[in-house]
């Protein structure tokens, strides 16, 4: 109804005073308009001209010729991609990675989050938050080498163990039985205790005045949690979900980039990992970017629907 | 009364013996690690690391090894710079647009907060930035193919625009009848009320700059660049061992002792500013360090 109102009165004025005003407008934010020059530029180069080379998916890209002197070939790339082997492999390898890190890493950090939040010894509990949040903080190079400590077939503790109790060592790492097992409970170790604070922050919010009422009323500890505690995180865990969701094709590529090799290839190969080692190891620059485009047009469909999803049950947004 | 009381000891006995296996299970890798680094090499040799190694039995010859090689000062003088440099950058970047976009009445604003944002949600892949930086800007064996790219972050500018947008209009108009354009007030007025969101995002910054380990080893092929990341998967790795670490088969440590004592030298600065980062966070990093 205001639109209509207001759409007769803009078209009132007359165009040329329009133009002024927002002339006017434009001239008086001048110096705010200095400020963008350099990071607009920045997006113009780092981040717009990559997607412009990304027209190299349909052509057959050499280096001599350069994005725009390479012939077009159409949807080629694409179809190569669909009919060869690795498709179904590297598909379902993401989609396993990011779905078992948020099926397992979910609740525990509900779980642990909630934990801290009951726990009324104050000092310990800031400790445990200040420990669990740093991993988050440690590159896959390092937990590389955490990992190792643990699991190396000679000298790892969990090995010394195995030995320990009279069992062959197991060589975690390049082994396709145990990878994926170990890039999933590495990736929980590394993250669970960060994401707790989206949840720690939700717990906070809730009005004291809640618990008071349902002790007055005789609720026991664990009933407080499930109906009071729980259903103030639920549109947290609901945003959170659909944002992974939208992520889904995100396998975690620098962590699977540092852990892994070519014994476990069939088992741990990712899209994102793919795409580097047939673009910048192989030069098949071409298909590797149709590859990468594939992934990131699903990704914008996937988060575009996730976020309004969101809107609708959790009343939250990401954008 | 009573039982109310009783009830919750258990809960409570419950609830931190919890959190007492979480601490742990978080602890044990690091333990190994610091163990593992401190061990005399005689005693490794008898049965690899102990639990516990006894402060007067600790040997700081694998620390001593790692830093008397050339190459860990190098990598680490190559990783300050990288993070300096590209903290510094990303701020000059940053600051400037977000504080640009906290201005409401700034024409064009949701267009470019929604070209912004497109980046954010479309990525296409690496291979048409890596054509960009090897080829178009032939950054290969340059530091600036690890500075500039990953300069912003789309989080980062949201949340400190969200700051920004928090900081009372009434201030910055008093200071503009005063005859203050908006680059005085951003540095005279807006910068020095906004000291934590930039020590935060700072860090955060600094933080990335300082674990990054694929762009160094996509763009970077003389060794003499490498930063430390870099330096340490190779002594993980362990191919041509003694080109990076000072290993001689007499000399005082395992070599499990060095790679140990080089995971623990990469993670230092990490855990001496940690404290700092998680002093200053507050509601709207955390939302953006969700995104990431």
């Amino acid at each position: 109804m205001q639109d209509v109102a207001i759409q007769p009165a803009l078209s009132a004025i007359p165009a040329s005073n329009r133009v002024q005003r927002l002339a006017l407008t434009m001239w008086r934010h001048r110096w705010l308009y200095l400020l963008l020059i350099p990071p607009m530029l920045y997006y113009l180069i780092f981040r717009y001209i990559p997607i412009y080379n990304a027209q190299i998916a349909f052509k057959d890209f050499f280096a001599l010729k350069g994005v725009e002197g390479s012939p077009w070939v159409g949807l080629q790339h694409f179809e190569t991609f669909f009919k060869s082997f690795y498709f179904n492999e590297l598909i379902i390898n993401t989609i396993v990675f990011s779905a078992a890190k948020l099926v397992l890493g979910l609740p525990i950090a509900i779980i642990l989050a909630l934990a801290i939040h009951e726990s009324r010894f104050l000092f310990f509990r800031s400790i445990v938050q200040t420990v669990t949040y740093l991993p988050h903080f440690l590159s896959w190079v390092i937990m590389l080498g955490l990992l190792l400590a643990l699991l190396s077939p000679s000298s790892g503790m969990i090995n010394e163990v195995i030995k320990a109790m009279g069992g062959q060592p197991i060589s975690f790492l390049t082994s396709p039985a145990w990878f994926r097992q170990v890039v999933v409970l590495s990736d929980i170790w590394k993250e669970t205790g960060w994401s707790t604070i989206l949840y720690l922050a939700a717990l906070l919010s809730v009005n004291p005045e809640l618990y008071e009422a349902a002790e007055v009323d005789g609720a026991s500890r664990w009933r407080r949690i499930w109906h009071i505690s729980l259903p103030s995180i639920i549109p947290v865990v609901v945003l959170v979900t659909l944002l992974r969701l939208g992520n889904i094709l995100d396998g975690g590529f620098s962590q699977i980039w540092v852990l892994y090799s070519v014994p476990v290839y069939s088992v741990g190969d990712i899209i994102d990992t793919w795409v580097y080692r047939s673009g910048v190891l192989d030069f098949q620059f071409s298909l590797a970017t149709a590859v990468g485009l594939f992934k990131g047009v699903i990704g914008l469909i996937l988060i575009v629907v996730a976020n309004h999803i969101a809107k609708r049950v959790a009343q939250q947004s990401l954008f | 009364m009573f039982r109310s009381s009783r009830e919750d000891w258990g809960f409570q006995f419950l609830i931190n013996g919890f959190l007492l296996i979480v601490l742990i299970l978080i602890l044990i890798p690091l333990w190994r690690v610091i163990m593992t680094s401190l061990t005399p090499l005689d005693v490794y040799m008898r049965g690899g690391t102990p639990l516990i190694q006894m402060p007067w039995e600790w040997s700081f010859a694998a620390y001593d090894q790692m830093l008397t090689h050339p190459s860990f000062p190098r990598a680490t003088l190559n990783s300050i710079i990288i993070t300096v440099c590209g903290t510094a950058l990303s701020l000059f970047l940053t600051v400037p647009l977000a504080y640009a976009l906290s201005s409401r009445t700034l024409p064009g604003r949701k267009i470019i907060i929604a070209l912004i944002l497109f980046t954010f949600l479309f990525h296409v892949g690496l291979i048409p930035t890596y054509l960009l930086v090897a080829k178009t800007l032939s950054w290969t064996n340059n530091l600036l193919a690890i500075i500039v790219p990953p300069a912003v972050g789309v989080t980062n500018v949201l949340v400190m625009m969200r700051f920004f947008e928090g900081i009372p209009e009434e201030i910055k108009e008093s200071a503009r009848i005063d005859g203050a354009n908006d680059l005085q007030i951003l540095w005279g007025i807006v910068l020095p009320l906004s000291k934590p969101i930039l020590l935060t995002i700072g860090l955060f910054y600094a933080v990335h700059y300082w674990n990054e380990f694929f762009t160094p080893i996509l763009y970077l092929n003389d060794q003499n660049l490498q930063p430390l990341p870099v330096l340490l998967r190779n002594i993980l790795i362990g191919q041509n061992f003694s080109e990076y670490v000072d290993y001689d088969v007499s000399r005082a440590a395992s070599i499990e002792s060095l790679k140990s004592a080089a995971v623990l030298l990469t993670m230092l600065p990490m855990v001496l500013v940690y404290p700092w980062i998680q002093r200053y966070f507050t509601k709207g990093t955390l939302l953006g360090g969700v995104k990431e």
